[in-house]
């Protein structure tokens, strides 16, 4: 009898429903993103949508892996880290879901699902990571029984640098057009290199001062917002290409994994590439749909965590907004 | 740069080659940044610049900080190339694992005053890992590899300082972090006043937080 597994997402402005059988294939992965009419993500608002959406978001995955809800084994979702009122509207669900069901529910770290599915959809079996997103930006690897943080931002992740400052120029999305996006559009028109702080401190690096100048040039209006996108492109990415890179060396690991939303970005894969060919190590990008935040990552890393007995108990499932990557014991990589 | 003879690659790390040569029979190393294919060529041009230039000032500064450091004999911009005193001994990254509890204690006490040392006198390494300090045979510790510093006494540098080398021992030395990193904080301790470093201290934990949404920091 194939056993399954029904992962919930909801770190952040995404609310998605995994399923996957035990044995890594997955039957469903359903994303319901809440676009804001204008700004940021406004967490309440983020959970709003996602408390809305739930109950269709679920039915439909189930629908589309062709199962029921007596057939799911377990329930998995996404414990932290993230936004607080959006992590406990997917956490409400989950454990309402579980224990309507009785069955046991896996909390699970968005960041290890993010490699777990890596691993899973692509060729890699122990690489250096780089996950790149509009809240993350971390460069890890696997040692000693966890995945360690090599780089890391030391204030805001790189997504949302790129999309801050898209909303700073006006730059107006297409539908279903992530900012990063209109970015790199632009960026592929600019010509001339405008000079940026470029700020790697150790492995780790920082963004907030270079968002603050790109957008203080860009309010003096006296260069081209193509000329701007593209030296902010070039300046950020060549600054995570270098820590990635540097990690690489340093861990002597044989592959590298680029995920998260603005893996996307074909500039930053092209860098990346080259950065990996030159140390001989194989490189992957994840499609896009287990780039992003999925529930099928959830619900896989669910899978791995349960198999060596991992489970949840309801009172032990309150979310965890700062729960690093290292934290994470993963006892399912030997 | 004149008669480099028997020049033996060392070591090729991320961002330079560092060869060992004899240079004016001295022994020397030759640290060299390469170009990145993936960086823009001018782009290139001014990381490396910049870093070919700043790296020996601020080992020469911090030699009057009372850090040990190696020597700069030359200096090359154009093939971005350092010169230096070659240092014998071992890589801290290398031993600090596997030694005895007190010796790794004694070595974190003296670098934890080797960055007190620093940050008094306003620099900051910008790479504090145990690969770029280098215990010689007499028991001194070196500082390598200032190419990522600066000149700073704001308590945000000193804090992502201390901070780097935490994340540092984390993941190279994980068994032993904790106890390595208070130890360090003890020796800091002692080249800056109480105050300041109740504040670094502090910074630190700041520095911890950080790293999600804006939107989440601005109070939700
Ligand atoms: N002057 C020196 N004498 C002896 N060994 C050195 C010297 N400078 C660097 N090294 C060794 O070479 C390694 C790499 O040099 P470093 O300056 O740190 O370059 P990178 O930027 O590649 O890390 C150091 O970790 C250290 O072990
Ligand atoms: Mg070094």
């Amino acid at each position: 009898m194939e056993l399954y597994c029904l992962g919930i997402e909801s770190t952040a402005d995404d609310f998605a429903v995994g399923i996957t059988t035990f044995n890594g294939k997955i039957l469903a992965n359903i994303i319901s993103a809440y676009v804001p009419m204008e700004g940021g993500i406004h967490p309440r608002k983020a959970a709003r949508h996602h408390a809305r959406v739930a109950s269709r978001v679920i039915e439909e995955s189930l629908k589309n892996a062709g199962i029921k809800p007596r057939n799911l084994s377990i329930i998995a979702f996404s414990q932290g880290p993230g936004l607080g009122p959006c992590l406990r509207t997917g956490a409400t669900v989950a454990r309402t879901l579980a224990s309507y069901l009785g069955i046991p529910l896996v909390g699970v770290n968005h960041c290890v699902a993010h490699i777990e599915i890596g691993k899973l959809k692509t060729d890699v079996e122990d690489p250096v990571t780089l996950y790149v997103s509009g809240g993350n930006t971390i460069v890890s690897a696997f040692d000693s029984g966890r995945y360690r943080v090599f780089g890391e931002t030391l204030d805001i992740a790189l997504g949302n640098c790129l999309d801050v400052f898209a909303r700073e120029a006006g730059l107006h999305q297409s539908v279903g057009e992530p900012f990063g996006a209109v970015v790199e559009r632009y960026a592929a028109k600019g010509k001339r290199l405008i000079p940026l702080p470029y700020t790697v401190k150790g492995m780790d690096m920082s963004f907030s001062g270079l968002l603050t100048a790109a957008i203080s040039l860009l309010k003096r209006g006296e260069h081209k917002l193509e000329d701007l996108c593209y030296s902010l492109q070039e300046t950020v990415f060549s600054m995570v290409t270098e820590v990635t890179e540097r990690a690489l060396a340093h861990t002597e690991k044989e592959e590298v994994l680029l995920t998260g939303g603005v893996a996307a970005n074909k500039r930053l894969q092209s860098m990346i590439r080259s950065m990996a060919e030159e140390h001989d190590a194989e490189f992957c990008v994840m499609p896009k749909e287990f780039a992003v935040d999925n529930g099928a990552m959830i619900a896989w890393t669910g899978v791995l965590a349960y198999k060596y007995g991992v489970v949840t108990p309801i009172e032990e499932s309150v979310v965890k907004l700062k729960w690093r990557l290292e934290e994470v014991e993963v006892l399912w990589v030997k | 740069m004149g008669e480099m003879k028997q020049s033996v690659l060392m070591k090729k790390g991320a961002e330079a080659s560092l060869y060992l040569a004899d240079w004016h029979d001295r022994k020397v190393i030759m640290k060299k940044r390469l170009p990145k294919k993936y960086r823009l060529p001018e782009l290139d041009k001014q990381v490396k610049t910049y870093r070919t230039i700043h790296e020996p000032k601020l080992i020469h500064e911090a030699k009057k900080a009372g850090v040990p450091t190696p020597t700069i004999f030359l200096v090359d911009v154009e093939s971005a190339t350092i010169i230096m005193e070659y240092i014998e001994g071992k890589q801290v990254k290398k031993l600090l694992s596997k030694t005895s509890r007190s010796e790794r204690q004694h070595i974190c006490l003296e670098i934890g005053e080797l960055i007190g040392k620093l940050h008094r006198y306003g620099i900051i390494h910008g790479d504090l890992t145990t690969s770029n300090m280098i215990l010689n045979s007499e028991g001194k510790i070196f500082f390598v590899d200032f190419g990522l510093g600066e000149k700073s006494k704001e308590l945000e540098a000193r804090g992502v300082d201390l901070h780097l080398m935490k994340r540092a021992l984390q993941s190279t030395h994980f068994r032993f972090a904790e106890e390595c990193f208070s130890t360090v904080i003890e020796g800091y301790s002692k080249m800056l006043s109480s105050e300041n470093v109740k504040n670094i201290l502090g910074k630190i934990k700041e520095i911890e937080k950080r790293g999600r949404y804006i939107a989440e920091r601005e109070g939700d």
